[in-house]
């Protein structure tokens, strides 16, 4: 059940429904009571996530939002199929996970890290560069191709990250923290950048964060997590057009709305 | 260029050094000369016997490199295959540390019985000798990938294959690489174990036998062929770290100095 002082809302419950296949199949992604726990050491247990439902529909952009720890990159992990879920079910078509650390490899360049999904594909190393390049360049990173990934800046490595996630063509993008280790100025940038990006190439995105702005500014919908063990408290639909501003009264509105959900789940 | 000759000064004062208390301890305390020639005596032997001395070089460099050839290829080999088979594991890691502790010359007739005289057994010595330390840094190497890498690739569908081949593989070189050096460097005298304990038929060259003969009554020659082992070790393993700022250039941390 979710915590008690936030209730879900009616138009939320009528989603919670079992995912079909079908619904898979149009691109929807749907969790349904779900539960995810760690084994530690000497038979102690972990409870990372507990009876989460939660949809997208088809290009939405879904922010997940919660403390740390709460099982945010459990979620995401659930989602890309690198975990199997204790409890309850995960319907997801095909994502592809940009992880919290960028993981770029250290022997590739930065090029050949962005590159890494098609030449998985099959593409050859030549082919695959080339159809890197150019949103290589979109990103500003034209110049930096041969670059090794610790020659980079911080926001550089992600940008790069970035590249990799969105040229493994998947459906669902599920974005873990992408602008963390950013600077305030660059994260902005990166934020537009990626709003403009998802406005031309319509996905499906998972993005975790624990920015309650970031998530008003590029979300269709909020959702927040209790600490741990992670609940769905509330859910916000933010339906304000876009591009948004960080000052405006709505979305500062929605911001404290999103914070007190936050607090009263630490409080409960 | 500058640069070169400040980088080389310090082992030449350090060789000049030591030639020096060498030279002086000869000449002080009156040690004969087939017990410790003094080195001017070894330098005299080594340009008199060039021609000797080279040719039995050329033999032992053979062996070197291409029972160090032998030795990565099994070491890798091996190494892969436990890192993939738990199984192969169990099975295999403890014959392996085992067959580090076989006196070479137990097995030296036996390996000529197998196959002949010629320069095979002596590759088969060196290449148990070396394969060791390749196969356990190697292990090892692959063993300590970052456990996200491979999973990041599997959302990106990489297969088993491709994850070993973007992942684990590049991330354990540097680790293989390092297990190559310390071959290398017990290589040649591996070498030299080969060519002493595998029977022979008539005069195999090799500096290792030369060596051995000269020990007793051409003591400056036997010298002087220690050098050109020495003066071997040392080129294999600049070489080879060379090859590695090729093969590995993401490992070599940057020391920040200009270029
Ligand atoms: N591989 C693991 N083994 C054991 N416990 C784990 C593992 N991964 C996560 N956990 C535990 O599960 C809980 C949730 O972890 P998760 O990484 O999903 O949190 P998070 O919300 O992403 O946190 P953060 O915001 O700090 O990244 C944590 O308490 C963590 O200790
Ligand atoms: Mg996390």
């Amino acid at each position: 059940m979710p915590a008690k002082g936030a209730e879900v809302p009616t138009e939320l419950q009528s989603r919670l429904q079992t995912p079909s296949p079908q619904e898979a199949a149009a691109g929807e992604i749907a969790l349904k009571d779900v539960g995810h726990g760690y084994r530690l050491g000497r038979g102690a247990t972990v409870q990372a996530l507990d009876q989460v439902s939660l949809r997208a529909a088809r290009g939405e952009l879904v922010a997940v939002v919660g403390p740390s720890g709460c099982g945010k990159t459990t979620l995401l992990e659930l989602l890309c199929g690198l975990q199997t879920p204790d409890r309850g079910s995960v319907v997801c078509p095909p994502a592809v996970l940009m992880p919290q650390r960028d993981l770029l490899l250290p022997w590739l360049s930065a090029l050949d890290n962005a590159a890494l999904a098609l030449r998985i594909a099959g593409l050859s190393r030549a082919k695959a560069r080339t159809r890197a390049q150019s949103l290589f360049a979109e990103l500003g990173l034209d110049g930096f191709q041969h670059a090794r990934p610790r020659e980079l800046s911080g926001g550089m490595r992600q940008r790069v990250a970035f590249a990799r996630t969105l040229l493994s063509g998947k459906p669902v993008l599920c974005l873990d923290e992408p602008f963390g280790a950013l600077d305030a100025i660059t994260r902005g940038e990166m934020q537009e950048w990626l709003a403009e990006t998802l406005a031309r190439e319509r996905r499906t995105v998972m993005l975790v964060t624990h920015d309650v702005e970031e998530a008003i500014l590029l979300a269709d919908r909020v959702v927040v997590l209790s600490p741990r063990p992670g609940r769905v408290i509330a859910e916000l639909d933010v339906g304000l057009a876009r591009p948004r501003v960080r000052t405006d009264a709505e979305v500062t509105a929605l911001r404290e709305r999103a914070l007190d959900a936050l607090a009263m789940g630490a409080r409960a | 260029m500058r640069r070169g000759v400040l980088r080389a000064l310090p082992p030449i004062v350090l060789t000049a050094g030591l030639l020096g208390a060498w030279e002086l301890y000869v000449e002080l305390s009156g040690v004969e000369a087939d017990l410790l020639p003094a080195p001017h005596a070894v330098a005299a032997a080594l340009w008199q016997n060039r021609g000797l001395l080279w040719s039995n070089f050329t033999v032992t460099a053979e062996e070197v490199v291409l029972g160090l050839g032998l030795a990565l290829a099994c070491g890798l080999t091996m190494a892969v295959a436990i890192h993939l088979s738990p199984l192969l594991r169990r099975a295999v890691y403890p014959l392996a540390v085992g067959s580090q502790a076989i006196p070479i010359p137990v097995i030296g007739v036996l390996l000529v019985f197998w196959w002949g005289f010629g320069i095979f057994p002596k590759l088969v010595v060196i290449a148990l000798i070396c394969f060791f330390p390749v196969l356990v840094t190697t292990v090892d190497g692959l063993a300590a990938v970052d456990p996200d890498q491979p999973k990041l690739l599997r959302t990106l569908d990489a297969s088993r294959w491709q994850a070993f081949r973007f992942a684990e593989l590049p991330s354990a070189l540097p680790a293989a690489l390092s297990g190559a050096r310390i071959a290398l460097a017990v290589g040649v005298i591996g070498a030299f174990i080969a060519e002493t304990t595998t029977p022979t038929s008539g005069a195999y060259p090799g500096l290792g036998r030369e060596i051995v003969t000269d020990i007793n009554f051409a003591t400056p020659r036997a010298y002087a062929g220690t050098v050109l082992l020495f003066a071997f070790a040392i080129a294999c393993f600049h070489t080879l770290t060379i090859a590695e700022r090729r093969i590995a250039p993401w490992s070599i941390q940057p020391r920040g100095e200009p270029r």
